[in-house]
């Protein structure tokens, strides 16, 4: 049973950190430039099928990381300067729709060049077996994936908190016109920041696509559970970012694995059975809703 | 002045803190019913805090605000205009793209005591004369009869003060929190507004925030001076012109 | 963009196309085309859909991109109902209505305690939720959704007979466009609308801003709901893809293409594209790439929708 759980909540930990890599750069587009951008999902969808297509041909995990997390990057930039910039200004219900028409482009693109059916991307040779770690036997790939997580996001909080870099992107996530003021090119920051945060992306497309399948509408499902995350850490918060990130990460994993089983310690078999499932899946909007009440602003809200 | 002296608000002791900077700091003031009593004191004072913690705004983290016998503390803005404590904004702050008739509807429309409240689905407006017509008297007391159809953001900026001003006397207010009403204003235009707030001063009691000094002198009956988030003086304006410490602390430095 | 005030010229175009989809089930008869008065009922129900959303974004200015939850509320309620015998239209219509306006309550209590992006975010999140919550629950069919095995019965009427379920659609729709034009020119309507000009300059005249929002996010609500149990008997299928998030998605791109805070914008913007769909799907099934750069072209050139450029916004100038 210990072991169940403590399994659980690597696997909890390692989606969490996943989350991380999404939510980060999206947290910091909304917090600078109080912008919402529904295509992040799409640059994370992209960002895998690159991934696949280049490891297929390559034959080389890593070559087809690289290559996605450049690519992807490129686009992001590219797609920043194009389009997004001219929604800063705009309301946000203008930035949803033209995101939102981002979204159908970026499926309907995607479905041409590699088809409707869902691709294969397999883990390296080396890493498909299980370790063993204290007792019990966890995947190799999965520790893999909290590896590069608690990695990136080390390396985040370095950038961010110690950096003259970081700095500017704080400053301009608490406060854009002071920023701008103080002379620092807030134009080219977020272009950088941007193309930094589709990079991040394509990370994490790339390393769950041999978990998760690479299909079209894989950005939206995630791209929903990275909104519930900024929204608890609070929005141009790295660090609220990542406590979201576990939150929702460890809630919802240990909340399908166990609650069915909860429940039938009070219920009857064929209630528990259904409900366990539907009450599993709402854990994390329940708490989110319950952050929600206590503190509107999330938990580590940016703007003073 | 009126003759009985009762005090319309009473401010205790209120403090509110951003972080570890105190913009006030056990600020206290009483107003009497009916006259106008400037609020003074450099930049940085605490003037606009203390505007936004009377309005519901900000709440004060510690002291006490009684309004005509109600304690306002966890009273809701809205709460507060209905208890007739209305203010206008320093930066202009309109519909800027309704018209400036419409403006002065939407704040004559939300006297429930008068008109009920507005959750009234089928009706047409068009059919509240009474509305429309109070709008149209309070546009001709700001002299702006002749634009009542133009959108306000269409306005000059004296104008757009002046229709500020109509918003707020449209609520009814028993007291008005003026904050600097002249912001901004060129001679003429500052010369409408001290006219305009004159002809208020008979018929409300007025918290005046201004840093205009020849306008504060002239228009108040009383003065308070706000230095460091603490009131240091008040009283009439020739005892506040004497005191030393206003001087050393406040208009030495302005002048 | 000022107060909604309706035109005598809109008004007459109004009650033009009135009088065409009342002689349309005829005109389709005629021709031999009966497929398609089941298609116009569709289109319609949209359109009730898309105009019950705008009522929240284009007048109340609230971004809740949450509609879809409430739409298939409405018609999920009336699928339950048919399965547990209940098929009276005067029964299970209201009812649905009433479970989509208690649901927008729930949502819109929480929800509208935040603004701005956080709203937006937190709409599609709860809707999300309601989404996992009935795929998940087997009863309700889970992935498949719930089949209405028959139409919901209406007094005397015959609700399976295409064509008098289109009369009873258009009359739904017409009453309710009825009533939002009535809302739009009321005191309510003024309130809402001046709230979306300016929320703070609101609260400082002394309206209580939160209840006027919540009340017109449960109206939008209920309205969905409604359309939600029209929708469920059009197409005999309560699916669990009228609660995904796309359907709000496309919801919002109905009113933006249609004209936002316009009461005919849900309408025709529904109308746009749902025939756009009807007619390009069969000429290319990469359609959707087409319909996100014409909607990038609206968002970024035509601000105030199709309406808007032809002079049928909502402006008074």
């Amino acid at each position: 049973m210990t072991q169940l759980i403590l399994e659980q909540a690597l696997n909890g930990l390692q989606f969490g950190l996943m989350l991380f890599l999404l939510a980060a750069g999206l947290t910091l587009v909304f917090g600078i430039m109080d912008m919402i951008n529904l295509a992040h999902g799409s640059l994370y969808m992209v960002g895998a099928y690159l991934a696949a297509a280049v490891t297929q041909a390559s034959g080389s995990f890593m070559v087809g990381i690289g290559t996605a997390m450049l690519v992807t990057a490129l686009l992001g930039a590219l797609l920043e300067v194009s389009l997004l910039r001219r929604l800063y200004a705009r309301d946000h219900l203008a930035q949803v729709l033209a995101t939102f028409a981002l979204i159908l482009i970026a499926n309907e693109v995607v479905r041409m060049i590699w088809g409707a059916q869902p691709m294969l991307l397999n883990a390296p040779e080396a890493l498909s077996g299980p370790v063993s770690l204290a007792g019990f036997f966890y995947p190799a790939y999965r520790l893999l994936l909290i590896g590069v997580g608690v990695l990136v996001a080390g390396l985040l909080y370095l950038l961010v908190s110690h950096t003259r870099l970081g700095m500017w992107v704080r400053a301009g996530a608490s406060n854009r016109e002071m920023t701008e003021a103080l002379g620092v090119n807030v134009r080219l920051l977020f272009t950088a920041v941007f193309a930094a945060g589709a990079a991040l992306c394509a990370l994490a497309g790339a390393m769950l696509g041999p978990l998760l399948a690479v299909q079209v509408g894989m950005g939206e499902s995630i791209l929903i559970l990275a909104f519930v995350v900024i929204v608890i850490g609070g929005i141009g918060s790295i660090r609220g970012a990542l406590v979201g990130s576990l939150m929702v990460g460890l809630v919802d994993t240990l909340g399908r694995a166990a609650l069915p089983s909860l429940l039938r310690e009070f219920l009857s078999p064929e209630v528990a059975s259904s409900l366990g499932p539907a009450l599993a899946s709402i854990l994390i909007y329940v708490l989110m809703a319950a952050i929600l009440f206590w503190r509107p602003e999330g938990l580590f809200p940016a703007r003073g | 002045m009126s003759e009985r002296r009762t005090i319309l608000l009473e401010v205790r002791d209120v403090s509110k803190h951003f972080g570890g900077i105190y913009a006030l700091n056990g600020a206290s003031l009483a107003l009497e019913s009916g006259e106008v009593h400037a609020l003074i004191g450099p930049n940085g004072a605490g003037k606009t805090t203390l505007i936004h913690v009377l309005s519901g705004a900000l709440t004060a983290d510690a002291g006490q605000v009684i309004f005509n016998g109600n304690d306002l503390a966890w009273r809701a803005m809205h709460e507060r205009v209905a208890l007739g404590l209305a203010r206008s904004y320093q930066i202009t702050n309109l519909f800027s793209r309704l018209t400036v008739l419409d403006n002065v509807t939407m704040a004559v429309q939300s006297r429930v005591r008068d008109w009920g409240s507005s959750f009234s689905f089928w009706k047409p407006f068009s059919l509240d004369s009474a509305i429309v017509d109070e709008a149209q008297d309070l546009l001709d007391q700001v002299s702006l009869t002749g634009l009542a159809g133009r959108r306000a953001c269409q306005l000059s900026h004296g104008e757009q003060r002046c229709l500020e001003v109509a918003l707020v006397l449209a609520t009814k207010p028993k007291l008005l929190l003026l904050d600097e009403p002249m912001a901004g204003m060129g001679p003429e235009e500052s010369v409408r507004m001290v006219e305009l707030i004159e002809n208020l001063a008979r018929r409300v009691t007025m918290l005046l925030v201004e840093h205009d000094m020849d306008a504060v002198f002239r228009l108040a009956d009383r003065i308070s001076v706000l230095v460091g988030g603490r009131v240091i003086a008040s009283g009439a304006p020739a005892a506040i012109r004497a005191d030393h410490e206003v001087r050393r602390a406040y208009l030495g430095d302005a002048q | 963009m000022g107060l909604y005030a309706s035109s005598p010229r809109r008004r007459i175009a109004a009650a033009m196309t009135l009088v065409a989809l009342l002689a349309l089930p005829w005109l389709m008869q005629s021709l031999d085309q009966g497929f398609y008065v089941s298609l116009a009922s569709r289109v319609l129900i949209f359109a009730l859909a898309a105009t019950s959303l705008n009522l929240v974004i284009g007048f109340g200015g609230m971004i809740s991109f949450g509609h879809a939850a409430f739409f298939g509320a409405g018609a999920y309620t009336v699928a339950i109902l048919a399965e547990s015998g209940v098929v009276s239209a005067a029964l299970a219509w209201p009812l649905a209505l009433a479970v989509a306006a208690l649901l927008a309550l729930l949502i819109g209590a929480i929800s509208l305690r935040t603004r701005g992006v956080y709203f937006i975010m937190i709409t599609l999140a709860f809707a999300q939720m309601v989404f996992y919550l009935v795929v998940s629950l087997k009863s309700w069919g889970g992935d498949d959704g719930l089949l209405l095995l028959r139409r919901s019965t209406f007094g005397s009427l015959d609700l399976k007979d295409d064509t008098t379920f289109y009369f009873v659609v258009l009359a739904t729709l017409a009453l309710v466009l009825l009533a939002l034009d009535r809302l739009a020119h009321s005191r309510f309507g003024r309130v809402i609308q001046s709230i979306r000009e300016n929320e703070t300059r609101m609260e400082a005249l002394g309206y209580p801003v939160f209840s006027y929002k919540l009340v017109c996010f449960v109206i939008g609500g209920a309205l969905a709901g409604l359309a939600g149990a029209l929708l469920v008997n059009q197409s005999g299928l309560a699916s669990p893809n009228l609660l995904h998030w796309m359907q709000s998605g496309t919801l919002m791109v109905m009113i933006v293409i249609g004209g936002v805070g316009s009461v005919f914008g849900g309408v025709v913007g529904a109308v746009l594209l749902l025939l756009c769909e009807e007619f390009f799907v069969e000429i290319s099934p990469h359609w959707q790439i087409g319909l996100g750069l014409l909607l990038l072209a609206v968002v970024l050139w035509a601000p105030l929708g199709i309406a808007g450029l032809f002079g049928w916004g909502r402006s008074r100038e």
